[in-house]
């Protein structure tokens, strides 16, 4: 009993550092007025990578810079910034790395390419079975 | 006839499982390095975050002398690590900003007052906005500017003893 409760003490027990004492952004965990917008800053958030966390996207993460950047993110849209100037904005500075959404470039076309190659292949081949068949 | 062909698929899997096999042995960079290298200090102008320092401008770095930029936290535990090397750096001639993260005067003057206070100016980033318009994606990282306000290199994560000469050369490179 006694060995369970410190455990359970332990679990809930906050780290002393490594995280700051600030209150988040002002943007960080609130929504802003406008529906439409709040929307596009949503999509967009999703498709960001966390430079912290670096498997969750800005709208999963807790991090204090994640928060950072929704803030940002939902100041600039509320401004009338596009989503997509805001995404250009962080691959200037930190590349492809930041975005989440497939981007057909000088690296990634084998990615689009092969797939169609793929299904040009099987539809030749189904082609010349059923066409030899008859 | 035609009989090599019947290698063809299983030469195809090992190619494909040759290049797996490379690809996974190389080291994944933890880093995730600044595209700003090489370009003009975006715009920033910030309060100051300890009492006995200047805040910092992007405009003071048009002064024709090249600096190092630290970007740092007092709630953050390697950047206590690397006090002393930063103290080393600046003993060397180095010239030091320091960019302050998400942090409180109080706990700023404090963390300067234990670890040591190798700045010329610091400047406040509350909201991390020059961190995020440097490229820069935790702390510590450290940037040489050039004289005419140019970023000319990135230093990731804490400097430990074998960087500072590294840092030395790189300000040397930069013109001071």
């Amino acid at each position: 009993m006694r060995a369970s409760l410190a455990l359970i003490a332990a679990l809930l027990a906050t780290p002393l550092a490594g995280q700051d004492s600030m209150p988040p952004a002002p943007y960080a965990y609130r929504q802003l007025e406008d529906p439409a917008q709040e929307a596009k800053a949503r999509e967009l958030m999703e498709t960001l990578r966390c430079l912290k966390c670096q498997s969750q996207s800005i709208a999963d993460s807790d991090a204090p810079m994640a928060g950072d950047m929704r803030s940002q993110v939902r100041i600039r849209i509320a401004a009338g910034e596009e989503p997509d100037q805001i995404r250009r904005w962080l691959r200037e500075r930190y590349g492809d790395y930041v975005s989440y959404k497939p981007e057909v470039s000088a690296a990634t076309w084998p990615l689009f390419a092969i797939p169609l190659l793929l299904m040009l292949v099987a539809a030749a081949i189904l082609w010349r079975r059923i066409g030899t068949r008859r | 006839m035609n009989r090599w062909r019947l290698w063809v698929p299983l030469l195809l899997f090992l190619g494909f499982v040759g290049l797996a096999g490379v690809m996974l042995a190389k080291p994944k960079s933890e880093f995730v390095e600044s595209r700003m290298v090489g370009q003009e200090l975006p715009y920033f102008a910030l309060r100051p975050a300890a009492p006995d320092r200047p805040g910092l401008a992007s405009a003071d770095y048009k002064e024709g002398q090249p600096r190092l930029l630290n970007i740092f936290a007092s709630w953050c535990l390697p950047c206590a690590a690397e006090a002393e090397q930063l103290r080393r750096l600046a003993e060397q001639g180095a010239v030091i900003d320091g960019i302050a993260i998400r942090d409180k005067p109080a706990d700023v003057a404090a963390f300067l007052a234990r670890y040591g206070n190798p700045y010329r100016a610091i400047g406040a980033d509350d909201l991390s906005e020059v961190q995020l318009a440097l490229g820069s994606s935790g702390v510590p990282e450290t940037f040489v500017i050039d004289g005419r306000g140019r970023i000319t290199y990135q230093h990731i994560g804490d400097i430990r003893a074998e960087h500072v000469p590294i840092l030395l050369e790189k300000l040397e490179e930069a013109g001071a």
